[in-house]
């Protein structure tokens, strides 16, 4: 079709009596004669639904791979924290190892261990694992262990405690989550493995019980997990 | 004063007359929730002002499609919406402060103050009325948080503005301030309990200054009509 000028003057007086129409449409008198209408109404009500979902749904999908990147880059980080860098020289995400955990209660049916290697040895291992019962919702927190099962660190990637008590378990907040570093399965027995409000041997911190007894019982959980898995990892 | 005189009003109904808390005793669940810290009452403020404002012109600008019979839930769709889009663009676009503000951002759906708004001011009225009632709302809002905190967080902690720079970056650590050295911690005050009687302090406190305001206003109108009656 050629754009001469009579097409473009043509189109052009189309496109101003639609926005015509429109603008009477949208006028607040005539909005007002439709306001009790029961069609419009439903019309009105479907209309908006329709559009936030079409925005949320726009936004969920643009937003998407970037939100992934990003958790990406905190794994990366928080296995970084957990395990010290001259430990390995690989990419962690990269070795990695899918255990059955459905048995420990630690959110997830399977869990996915990333393994530090050091000229091909494995000497650390380090996976992500959840408190499902925290005060307000998981608590999804990471660990990394050495080859006897001795932790070299915890940390919390993310949970919905409350902030500015239960959110003491973030490192950024308070330094509670080192003092795990050391510890094992080796050197505390299992009454041992508690807050010292339940008669554990644990610190618990001021305002919140629940966040630090569960983050505790989930840790204790893990520990169990790699024990159990000990010799099919290192075998690697 | 560059704002005229509608404008003004609706800036001294949010800061102080017609407060969130203070006036409409509103928004008293994060509000109780999140102010054991200064840093955290700040952090919650910021998040509404951005999102009542949004809420106000959304909804003045769809003011007249709205039927009256329906305006709830489109109310709610409209602010559950915008709350989920904010959560999302936060957590991909500025994702250090959404590690520490994402928190409280799904934590502002619960907060009626921005249906009463919507309900009492932006569906009747023009869009720059409405953009302006739900920043002054939400800065009034954010004043609040950050006083309760800090009060909360001084009486329980001995400290003030603790962690400002997780929220705001490493320049703010000069806010970090510790108030009371050596304070061996009141923990009511950090617990909602505490949340509920340092609101009711602030609130008479509040209650007090108006009375004294208003007396005082008596006293100059006695004064000026005597000084009439003198000069008739």
């Amino acid at each position: 079709m050629k754009l001469d000028s009579a097409r473009i003057e043509q189109l052009r007086t189309t496109a101003a009596t639609y926005l015509a129409w429109l603008k009477a449409w949208l006028a607040p008198v005539h909005l007002a004669q439709l306001r009790p209408m029961l069609k419009f109404q439903t019309g009105v009500l479907a209309g908006f639904a329709l559009l936030a979902s079409v925005l949320l749904g726009i936004t969920n999908c643009t937003t998407q791979g970037t939100i992934q990147q990003r958790l990406e880059e905190d794994l990366q980080q928080s296995l970084e924290e957990v395990v010290p860098a001259s430990w390995y020289d690989n990419v962690m995400q990269h070795d990695i190892v899918t255990l059955d955990s459905s048995d420990y209660n630690l959110g997830a049916n399977e869990t996915t261990v990333y393994l530090a290697k050091k000229a091909g040895k494995i000497t650390a291992v380090c996976f992500k694992f959840t408190a499902p019962d925290g005060y307000s919702g998981a608590i999804n927190m990471i660990m990394g262990l050495d080859r006897q099962g001795t932790l070299l660190g915890v940390r919390v990637l993310s949970h919905k405690e409350t902030p500015g008590l239960g959110d003491k378990i973030e490192v950024a907040k308070s330094n509670w989550i080192l003092s795990f570093v050391g510890r094992s399965l080796a050197t505390m027995s299992a009454s041992q493995w508690a807050v010292k409000k339940d008669g554990g041997d644990i610190d618990q911190f001021a305002g919140a019980t629940i966040t630090p007894r569960k983050a505790v019982q989930a840790i204790y959980r893990g520990l169990h997990l790699f024990k159990e898995n000990q010799a099919l990892l290192l075998k690697q | 004063m560059l704002l005229t005189a509608p404008f003004r009003k609706i800036a001294r109904d949010g800061l102080w007359n017609n407060n969130i808390v203070f006036g409409q005793n509103l928004a008293l669940c994060p509000l109780l929730a999140v102010t054991g810290t200064a840093t955290n009452g700040l952090g919650m403020g910021l998040a509404t002002l951005l999102v009542i404002t949004a809420s106000n012109g959304l909804i003045s600008v769809a003011r007249h499609l709205i039927p009256s019979e329906i305006r709830i839930p489109i109310f709610v769709l409209l602010i559950a919406a915008l709350v989920t889009l904010v959560d999302m663009l936060m957590n991909a676009w500025a994702h250090e402060l959404y590690k520490v503000l994402g928190l409280f951002i799904a934590l502002i759906v619960t907060n009626c103050a921005l249906l009463g708004r919507a309900e009492a001011f932006a569906s009747k009225q023009p869009v720059k009325e409405a953009v302006w009632d739900g920043f002054m709302m939400g800065l009034g809002f954010t004043l609040v948080l950050v006083a309760l905190g800090a009060a909360r967080e001084i009486s329980s902690a001995g400290t003030l503005f603790a962690n400002a720079s997780v929220l705001l970056g490493e320049r703010f650590r000069f806010l970090e301030l510790t108030v009371i050295t050596d304070y061996k911690g009141f923990l009511l005050m950090a617990l909602p309990p505490g949340g509920f009687i340092m609101v009711a302090f602030l609130i008479v406190g509040k209650r007090l200054i108006d009375q004294k305001l208003t007396q005082r206003k008596a006293q100059r109108k006695d004064i000026s009509i005597a000084s009439q009656g003198e000069t008739g």
